[in-house]
């Protein structure tokens, strides 16, 4: 019965979005509120109802009915409670339902803020998200249907991918996919702007916020996903330049531009066709990745799901950039704005570079994540194209978006002075490049790591600098410290959010330098009470155990270390069989630090635990990476809050 | 960005290695080599990077092959002739795969001109007509207000 | 539908919260001057939407295409000579083989359904094929001896299999996985690659073809 009862609901829900979609579209073309009211009511029952099946399929997780098809792939009864309720969203049907449910939630959120404000762009903005709606809607009725019955009813299912057992997956998807959905509100405006022909700057203003709160769930699912990474996949990394994980770091890179650009366009009315470009590209693109992740076009890591929805994709991308571009091409005429500039040496100048290079890493991840296809078509050569090569071409592209992210924020609008130049980034330039000698004498041969370390400190200068006067100049009219500091960062919180995000990623890029240049590692067999030897720790294998859980049979090996002959701890790195995976899982150990992780995978081992084969790594500065993206998701969210309105 | 250290010094062999003296091999080598080469049952992990039992072995491969004498490079070639270049995880700079190593900066390089035309054309724009945009009083005023908020 | 511009396109308070002046009303925001580029851009603009059409050609082409499907450059090339110690004792050299027609076939016993599929087909075409000049031969890679001894035990297989410790015959043959097997003709050249489980139609139409063009 679950199975059937759900399939209304999705299919009662598509009838709902399509006919929303069409009926605001109307409305406003002949400007006849009912319709737009019923409309508003489409919305609020597909609400309702993609959450209700969302629901019931929980419901059929927690109750083992394997009845529908999609439980019985994605748990067995040896899935742990947790596992089952995001079993929800192991597998490509499930993560539509998700996905369906985030874009309803921003719809109706739409309906509760513009109803009755955004008069002239609200119903396109309902008609464009009900459309969007639409169509993931008729993937979860016809190619992926998360509903279907499975007869007959078997005994047990085959279980969760044992990769998605961590917490990390409980939060992953859903951050990810609130920001890949996040981002349909601006483009949805934007449309509504391009439809309606009121192509000034109100439709960005609107969203500002949506986007910064888009930007923030797409950082958040990045991080948490680069953790996940780096705790369950055991290859002893954050990020792999896999291609899903370029899918959503693409977005990402765009839509950090927009963010940008906006800025520009707020204060000098130039950017138009540029902004609307951007906004475009970073919906499409997190289509694109859907369409990546969930495709198999592309073979991955991480393509847990494959199946005939390319088609559907691919026709709803050529949809959307067809119909957008298309209708930029027919408003060309509003557009064009008459650019005007005061000087080469301004802050508009940099924020243009910001985004040139922001657009070119997206550009490069981009063309580099197709080039296997494009080798092919062409040449009929498969070829690869990894970490290595993303690794090296992006490395100028960072190196010079994050010397921009010390010029942008403080060179003066219009026109930089001498003047402004000399007070502001005299210090800053000094700071790196002391920072950059005193590094060498610590003995920093490495001459990226090097670059980016005075880079970072020149940054770091910038705001420091920034945040210095500004409080300076409130104490001197006679706050104390910690209110004026205070006062800055709430009164003008999307500067100093800014900044705080600036910082934020300073850090991260810290982590980043540090891990690929300092980190070390080792591969040894070792016979019960051998031992090695890693900076200064000592590694001795104790032995093995082998236990039966819920729903795996796991190997654990025992590790005793030291740090410089003290005995430090017990570690205990796994190796998990599942009987619906055909080779083990690693379940890795490691010990975290601020300057340095012991990381240690097990690898193969003698069956009577007389000896193991075990992998060390002393990642350094790893924690940096998660610090640094705990700081920067907290500039998001200061960024996020009202502005004050100033007096 | 070791890593990709590491890829540069793979394009230049000649300044990376010379020939290793025979027995001894590095570790480091064979990690090296092992970070270039894909994780064939993987798929998108390196053979440095992978933990499978697959990866295991090929790592195994690299370090007796370079303990026989090859020349990193020459292990390399090795697995391409079995593999095809598909192993490899950067494509190799030359022929088609050049657009993939030079597209990006051809595109930065031409979105630096189009930019710079753009800011001179722009500022020209205003310099011609310098009326269009004094520095009225309120603006004087509010550069002020952001002066002193800013304490300068 | 032709929109007008209305005043809320100009004033608007968030224009009081930026640095910048207020721009001169109709100067930035489109529709008043006409600058001379104008007939380039008429022309022009569609270029936008039409230059995203040969990436959804791309991408349909990928859509297309298996990215699982990776030819081999082996093929037509001479069968690199292994040696493999055999699960019954004695050793099995590919080059002793010459002259007659090898089906090699890579497996490993956790490799189900594929493996547990295609063992009676090898078995049968071995029994079948094995007084006319066919050898079949098993190389059992990356698994462990006990349950790879098992899975012999369990389908019958006789003819002549060992394992692969180091991984190498697997590398020299290019193996992604298992199952994969290489029909080698009478002259020791690798002649046609086949991955996943083999069926009794593909092992009798290789092994034909390879037996008709004689030695």
């Amino acid at each position: 019965m679950t199975a059937e009862i759900g399939y209304a609901m999705t299919a009662v829900a598509l009838g709902l979005a399509l006919y929303g979609s069409a009926a605001c579209a109307i409305g406003a073309r002949t400007n006849r509120p009912v319709l737009i009211q019923s409309a508003q009511h489409a919305a609020i029952g597909t609400f309702v109802l993609i959450v209700a099946a969302m629901l019931l399929l929980v419901y059929a997780f927690l109750t083992f009915d394997f009845s529908v098809r999609y439980v019985a792939i994605n748990t067995n009864r040896g899935t742990p409670f947790y596992y089952r309720i995001t079993a929800l969203w192991g597998a490509l049907e499930g993560s539509i339902i998700l996905w369906s449910a985030m874009l309803s939630l921003y719809t109706l959120l739409i309906i509760v803020r513009y109803r009755s404000r955004q008069a002239e762009f609200y119903p396109w903005v309902l008609s464009v998200m009900l459309g969007i709606l639409t169509f993931f809607l008729l993937v979860m009725t016809i190619p992926a249907p998360p509903f279907e019955r499975l007869a007959p009813i078997p005994p047990d299912g085959r279980g969760l991918n044992p990769l998605l057992e961590d917490t990390g997956m409980i939060t992953h998807p859903v951050a990810l996919y609130l920001g890949f959905t996040g981002f349909t509100v601006p483009f949805a405006f934007a449309m509504a702007a391009l439809i309606t022909g009121r192509t000034g700057d109100e439709w960005m203003r609107v969203t500002r916020r949506w986007t910064i709160v888009a930007w923030y769930f797409l950082s958040l699912g990045l991080l948490i996903g680069g953790w996940w990474s780096y705790h369950v996949l055991g290859w002893g990394g954050y990020w792999a330049w896999d291609p899903v994980e370029n899918a959503a770091f693409m977005p990402w890179l765009t839509g950090t531009a927009f963010l940008h650009s906006v800025m520009i366009q707020e204060r000098r009315h130039i950017l138009k066709l540029w902004n609307l470009t951007l906004i475009i590209l970073t919906f499409g693109l997190t289509i694109f990745g859907t369409f990546l992740t969930r495709s198999g076009i592309l073979s991955s890591v991480h393509s847990f799901t494959q199946g005939s929805i390319g088609a559907f994709f691919l026709g709803f991308i050529a949809l959307v950039l067809l119909g957008a571009f298309g209708l930029v091409a027919a408003r060309g005429d509003r557009l064009r704005a008459e650019g005007k500039l005061d000087s080469i040496v301004s802050r508009e100048s940099a924020f243009l570079l910001n985004n040139l290079f922001l657009v070119a890493a997206a550009f490069t991840v981009f063309f580099g994540t197709i080039f296997p296809l494009l080798s092919e078509a062409i040449r009929g050569v498969k070829v690869s194209v990894g970490a290595p090569f993303f690794n090296l071409v992006n490395i100028p592209i960072f190196l010079a978006l994050i010397f921009l992210m010390g010029v942008g924020p403080l060179i003066a609008w219009r026109r930089a002075s001498r003047d402004n130049l000399r007070r502001n980034f005299l210090a800053p330039v000094g700071a790196g490049i002391l920072a950059a000698g005193v590094f060498r004498l610590l003995g920093v041969a490495n001459a990226l790591a090097l670059t980016c370390l005075s880079l970072v400190v020149f940054v770091a200068a910038t705001i420091v600098l920034d945040f210095y006067r500004a409080t300076g100049a409130r104490l001197r009219t006679g706050e104390r410290l910690l209110p004026a500091m205070g006062g800055l960062l709430m009164r003008q919180n999307r500067r100093y959010g800014g900044f705080v995000v600036h910082l934020g990623i300073l850090v991260v890029a810290l982590g980043v330098t540090g891990s690929q240049a300092w980190s070390i590692q080792t591969e040894t067999t070792l016979r019960r009470g051998e031992a090695l030897q890693i900076g200064q720790y000592n590694v001795r294998f104790d032995g093995l155990a082998a236990s039966e859980e819920s729903n795996h049979f796991k190997v654990t090996g025992t590790f005793t270390v030291a740090n410089n002959g003290r005995a430090l701890a017990v570690m205990t790195p796994a190796k998990k069989f599942y009987p619906q995976e055909q080779t083990p899982i690693a379940a890795v150990d490691y010990l975290m630090g601020l300057r340095e992780d012991l990381y240690l995978v097990l690898g193969d081992f003698a069956r009577d635990g007389s000896q193991a084969t075990v992998k060390v790594q002393l990642n350094r500065f790893v924690t940096l990476i998660w610090i640094g993206g705990f700081i920067l998701t907290l500039g998001a969210a200061l960024a996020i809050l009202p502005e004050p309105r100033k007096t | 960005m070791r890593r990709a250290a590491l890829a540069l010094a793979l394009l230049l062999p000649v300044l990376a290695w010379g020939a290793p003296p025979p027995g001894a091999v590095n570790e480091e080598t064979v990690r090296q080599i092992a970070a270039q080469l894909r994780c064939v049952v993987c798929q998108n992990l390196s053979v440095a990077d992978s933990p499978s039992e697959m990866a295991n072995q090929m790592r195994g491969i690299i370090r007796e092959r370079l303990q026989g004498g090859d020349t990193p490079d020459q292990v390399m070639a090795y697995f391409v002739e079995k593999y095809g270049e598909w192993i490899l995880l950067s494509p190799r700079p030359r022929g088609f795969n050049l657009l993939v190593w030079t597209l990006p900066f051809a595109g930065i390089g031409g979105g630096l001109l189009v930019i710079l035309m753009l800011t001179r054309r722009w500022s020209r724009r205003t310099r011609e007509r310098p009326v269009a945009e004094p520095v009225d009083p309120a603006t004087r005023e509010r550069i002020r207000r952001e002066m002193t908020e800013l304490g300068q | 539908m032709p929109a007008q511009r209305t005043p809320t396109d100009v004033d608007s308070d968030a224009f009081e919260r930026g640095l910048g002046p207020r721009n001169p009303p109709g100067g930035g925001l489109g529709g008043g001057a006409k600058p001379p580029s104008e007939g380039i851009w008429r022309r022009g603009k569609w270029a936008i939407p039409l230059s995203i059409i040969p990436l959804l050609v791309l991408l349909a082409y990928g859509f297309w295409t298996d990215p699982r499907a990776i030819p081999s450059p082996l093929v037509g090339k001479p069968a690199a000579p292994f040696s493999v110690a055999l699960f019954d004792g004695g050793r099995l050299h590919l080059g002793d083989l010459k002259g007659k027609v090898v089906v090699l076939n890579f497996w490993a016993s956790w490799c189900y359904p594929a493996c547990y599929e295609e063992a009676p087909v090898l078995e049968r075409g071995w029994q079948t094929w094995k007084d006319r000049d066919v050898v079949v031969v098993g190389v059992d890679i990356q698994d462990t001896e006990e349950p790879a001894r098992k899975f012999l035990k369990q389908f019958s297989i006789t003819f002549p299999n060992g394992p692969d410790p180091t991984g190498k015959i697997s590398v020299d043959y290019g193996v992604y996985g298992v199952p994969e097997t290489f029909f080698i003709d009478r002259a020791g050249r690798i002649r046609k690659k086949h991955v996943g489980a083999v069926t009794d139609d593909v092992f009798m139409r290789e092994v034909a073809r390879l037996l008709k063009e004689g030695s």
